[in-house]
């Protein structure tokens, strides 16, 4: 299926998020996640079941004003 | 001593976190300031990298609270989303509120932003909201569940310093009992030490301080002048005059003609 991740498409077999960003090498317990506009909490992750063209966004702490 | 949503602040500075010329002297900054409270954001994480990180792990070894922002946001959507990934991440309910309706000046929108501030209250969030001096505004924001306002006193990084200082004092003096931290346009320490004596109860700096010459040292004057406004404020300040009043007395003085 196909994602949006972070602005990018990709193409994918893995239909769970958490296993998505292991594959990714999306790693650390600093990551927010949100599929298609809605938070989806880091305990969620396991349980969550992508579909074809999710827009899936991870973010990261950054410096900030 | 200042008190934000029931949390004691010992200092009125409050510091960002971008634009150092390096983490280190971010750190450097962070201290000489004596800060307890530093702004921090969200962004896209690139694959592999450990960057947002090592960031968050320098900011835990400081030891100070964290006020992360929704800096870059131009819709109620973005901003309402942002804060509750910003809330997983830094495990706060604090936001610093920002929804952003002009690209050059960066003024807030304001109408966005009471209506964001309004969501986020009432999910649980403590808002800080960057708004402008417009008092309606201020008010609609107290009625959306703010407990903290925060206008700016000039464009954000302009470092202008307060523009219209009347407009702050009757902010001021409009919201006597509610926390007013003058946020983005101070250029100055004596920016910040004038908002002070006018009785605003904080300041919030970054690009002052991160774009200085010795941003540390930099930290310390503001940290200084901040002190001095606001001891300056509770002691009592002349009000300026037309003419001269001599302040050696006149009584007994010698006539040599």
């Amino acid at each position: 299926m196909k994602l949006t991740i972070n602005g990018e498409d990709h193409q994918t077999d893995i239909s769970v998020l958490s296993d998505l960003l292991v594959s990714l090498d999306f790693e650390g317990d600093w990551l927010a996640t949100a599929v298609n506009g809605e938070l989806v909490h880091r305990d969620d992750r396991p349980n969550f079941a992508l579909s074809d063209r999710d827009r899936v966004e991870i973010l990261s702490p950054m410096q900030g004003g | 001593m200042l008190t934000l949503y029931g949390t004691s602040v010992s200092s009125r500075l409050l510091l960002g976190t971008a634009r150092y010329p390096s983490p280190a002297i971010l750190a450097d900054a962070v201290r000489a300031s004596k800060t307890g409270i530093v702004t921090v954001s969200l962004r896209r994480e690139t694959a592999g990298s450990r960057t947002g990180g090592a960031f968050f792990e320098l900011i835990r070894t400081l030891g100070v609270r964290v006020l992360p922002n929704t800096a870059g946001c131009h819709t109620v959507s973005e901003a309402v989303l942002t804060a509750k990934m910003a809330r997983e991440v830094f495990a706060t309910d604090w936001i610093k509120l920002e929804v952003i309706g002009n690209h050059d000046t960066l003024q807030p929108d304001v109408f966005a932003l009471v209506e964001a501030a309004r969501i986020l209250s009432d999910e649980g969030f403590k808002v800080f909201p960057y708004t402008t001096d417009d008092l309606v505004v201020a008010e609609r924001l107290l009625e959306a569940g703010c407990q903290v306002l925060m206008p700016w006193c000039a464009p954000i990084g302009s470092a202008m310093g307060p523009v219209n200082l009347r407009a702050l004092s009757s902010m001021r003096a409009s919201f006597p009992d509610v926390p007013l931290i003058v946020d983005a346009g101070i250029g100055r320490p004596s920016h910040a030490a004038t908002v002070m004596e006018l009785g605003f109860d904080a300041v919030l700096l970054n690009t002052a301080v991160a774009g200085a010459g010795d941003p540390a040292a930099m930290a310390a004057a503001f940290a200084g002048a901040i002190e001095a406004g606001r001891t300056a404020f509770h002691a009592g300040m002349l009000e300026p005059r037309d003419m001269a009043v001599p302040s050696t007395p006149v009584i007994g003085k010698a006539v040599f003609s």
